[in-house]
């Protein structure tokens, strides 16, 4: 039977967004999963200035903003409070950039995935600080350029791998993580669908490519997140009650397919790009040993 | 704690918030450990796991998060409480300033304990002389009495539909805290009348989805939201007044409201103080006044919103007075000082002296309150270190 995405839209037109911003991409598949019966709870990103200026909102659900490392902390309280008031049904949200997520917000969110509440964790990954124009976060990946790793005569841009935040939270057993693409709607709308039977804590890590941070034309955006997961630079998992599942691609693409269309890796060296590539398939390998029941460490 | 009858009871300070919080119907804690203030939580953290209280206890990773989490249990609709100290309350600074602009009553005791370094875990009032302008109402007690009657006064005055603001209540480290003193427990029946159900009018709600501190440009309402702010704040000080007088009529007590003057009705000099080191400050008055000394206290319990109406009434006739600062900013005098001589500029033009006391612990003794009595009443101002010098 042929997968459907849900007609309802909870995200509007008229917010503030740049063109191709797959960001709100993420939030919109993001919100059709939820459905109604939900809260959003943002910290300082990009999602803090998009719904648009006080009074109007591009959300049709609650949208909380929280200052920038607290976000993981504030669904807590929204969670245990709404319990309390009888309301389990709702779906508590946080929705963060990787910054707020990988950087500032980790501690938060760590602690109140360890204390096991009833909530989704959702980190758009656009790998920088977006909204403050382009710094790098530990998530941004080897080889990027950003306003605080330029390329100069140095060369000394961003010379560290991603964190994957979704990985982590993988070692911290998490009841349920997984990644998503907005490339693949129905894959991150049947994840969300799958969360949803897990009462405990949730996260998911979604890649939502940046026009401007990543210079790229603003068509390219979900081409671009395409690429990612078919030249397995950002794979697709889902790790659900300690069962890990890898979406496989059996004929992968070359990294320089990701790489070429992007201005801030237009830097690279062949070398460099080979790093990439072995580094690409060194993680590959270790997902599908995970998915074979082995630790990794 | 040791019950003395039904009504009485030896309890330390904290034990009072932690009953307190009982008795005002709070239903959701969350907070960090952090000395002294931690026995509160661990108080609370008992009585739920053992039904007495019927509320949700949640121990999280940080201050911050402490906050950011009362914030989010509040929005939700829910009458919530967190405790902390010192380091902790600088820490959760931002957090402070972000639930004052979100308009939520949540209540904060603060068990008073200097700033670092060096380590110290003693009483002074830096903690939050520091986080005086974040737009909560500060309360400071000088007695357990007051530790548990400020918690059900501060409930009803936060939740007050023309203020929504959150407040801070202070005790005093060990001196409160860690201490026990005879308490008057209030009646719970009484109380929670007293205080009333909680409803946030825009408490989180599907049916009315909207956005709680959506962005804000310089043409939008930014400014007349902070005006309001103000604006609700100080007219708490006389919704205090009437909170009190409601308050000593439903529980028959004796709470002063938002400043006690004790022997100022013919004083010619006066001390100003805040908090625990009152009542060694009152028995030192009352020794000099069987001296045939004209002299007083005024002793300030509301302290955010100044009461700087009622402080100018005390003070007007006085031939001088010293304001005794328990804590060290950075100003041109003490924090209290600067709040009361700006109070009274223009208006009163009165010798007056800045006592710098107490930091870090340091005993404030009889012969301390003594000298300061001594020091106005020849007419010293500016700044003075009491009991201070090269250690």
């Amino acid at each position: 039977m042929p997968f459907s995405i849900p007609k309802e839209e909870y995200m509007m037109s008229g917010h503030t967004a740049c063109a191709g911003c797959g960001a709100t991409l993420a939030m919109r598949y993001v919100m059709k999963a939820m459905g109604e019966n939900t809260v959003v709870t943002v910290p300082a990103s990009c999602w803090a200035v998009i719904p648009g200026n006080y009074p109007n909102t591009a959300l049709k659900v609650p949208f909380i903003y929280t200052p920038f490392a607290s976000t993981g902390a504030t669904i807590s309280g929204i969670r245990e409070a709404l319990d309390e008031e009888g309301k389990e049904d709702y779906n508590v949200v946080g929705f963060a950039g990787d910054g707020g997520t990988a950087d500032i917000g980790l501690q938060a969110l760590s602690a109140a995935m360890e204390r096991g509440h009833n909530v989704f964790y959702i980190m758009y990954d656009n790998e920088a600080y977006m909204n403050t124009g382009i710094q790098r976060s530990s998530s941004t990946p080897f080889g990027a350029w950003t306003t605080t790793t330029p390329v100069g005569k140095d060369r000394v841009y961003k010379r560290e791998n991603k964190k994957v935040v979704a990985d982590l939270m993988m070692a911290q057993k998490v009841p349920y993580v997984a990644t998503a693409s907005i490339a693949f709607p129905e894959d991150l709308i049947r994840k969300i669908q799958n969360a949803k039977k897990i009462k405990g804590p949730k996260f998911i890590q979604i890649l939502s490519p940046c026009p401007p941070g990543w210079y790229f034309n603003a068509e390219n955006t979900v081409k671009i997140a395409r690429l990612a997961v078919e030249t397995r630079i950002f794979p697709l998992y889902e790790y659900a009650e300690g069962k890990f599942a890898l979406y496989k691609n059996p004929n992968p693409l070359p990294v320089e397919k990701y790489l070429e269309i992007q201005g801030r890796f237009n830097h690279l060296s062949p070398e460099e790009i080979r790093t990439i590539q072995e580094n690409v398939n060194r993680r590959w390998e270790e997902l599908l040993e995970r998915e074979k029941g082995k630790v990794i460490p | 704690m040791r019950a003395i009858n039904k009504n009485w009871s030896i309890m330390t300070g904290n034990e009072a918030v932690a009953l307190a919080t009982k008795l005002a119907g709070v239903k959701f804690v969350s907070a960090y450990p952090i000395t002294p203030q931690t026995a509160i939580v661990e108080k609370i953290a008992e009585m739920v796991a053992n039904e007495k209280m019927d509320a949700k206890f949640i121990e999280v990773e940080s201050e911050h998060s402490a906050m950011a989490s009362v914030m989010g249990s509040e929005l939700a609709g829910v009458r919530s409480f967190t405790a902390s100290s010192s380091h902790g309350i600088l820490y959760m600074h931002e957090m402070l300033n972000w639930v004052a602009g979100m308009r939520l009553p949540i209540l904060m005791a603060v068990v008073n304990r200097s700033i670092g370094p060096p380590w110290n875990i003693w009483a002074d009032h830096s903690d939050t002389m520091t986080q005086r302008d974040t737009g909560w109402m500060q309360l400071y007690g000088e007695s357990n009495q007051e530790a548990m009657d400020t918690i059900i006064l501060g409930y009803k005055l936060a939740e007050n539909k023309d203020i929504l603001l959150p407040i801070m209540v202070m005790q005093d480290a060990f001196t409160l805290s860690h201490t026990s003193e005879p308490v008057e427990i209030r009646d719970e029946e009484k109380v929670r009348e007293f205080v009333g159900e909680f409803n946030l009018p825009f408490k989180i709600d599907i049916n009315k989805p909207m956005g709680y501190g959506s962005l804000m440009p310089p043409d939008g309402p930014f400014m007349e939201l902070k005006m309001d702010m103000k604006k609700s704040m100080y007219s708490g000080v006389n919704k205090f007044i009437e909170i009190t007088k409601e308050f000593n009529e439903t529980f028959d007590a004796n709470f002063p409201g938002p400043v006690e003057g004790f022997m100022m009705d013919d004083a010619d000099y006066a001390l100003i103080t805040l908090g625990s080191i009152s009542s060694t400050a009152k028995h030192v008055v009352r020794n000099l006044r069987n001296q045939g000394k004209k002299v007083g206290l005024l002793r300030i319990l509301l302290y955010r919103p100044f009461p700087k109406d009622l402080v100018i009434n005390y003070l007007r006739g006085l031939k001088g007075f010293g304001v005794v600062d328990r804590s060290s900013t950075y100003g041109p005098f003490g924090s209290l000082y600067m709040d009361v001589i700006s109070s009274i500029y223009g208006k009163l033009d009165i010798p007056a002296a800045n006592f710098i006391a107490g930091l870090g612990g340091r005993d404030l003794r009889v012969v301390d309150f003594e000298e300061m009595f001594m020091r106005i009443m020849e007419g010293e101002d500016g700044e003075i270190w009491i009991n201070a010098g090269v250690k």
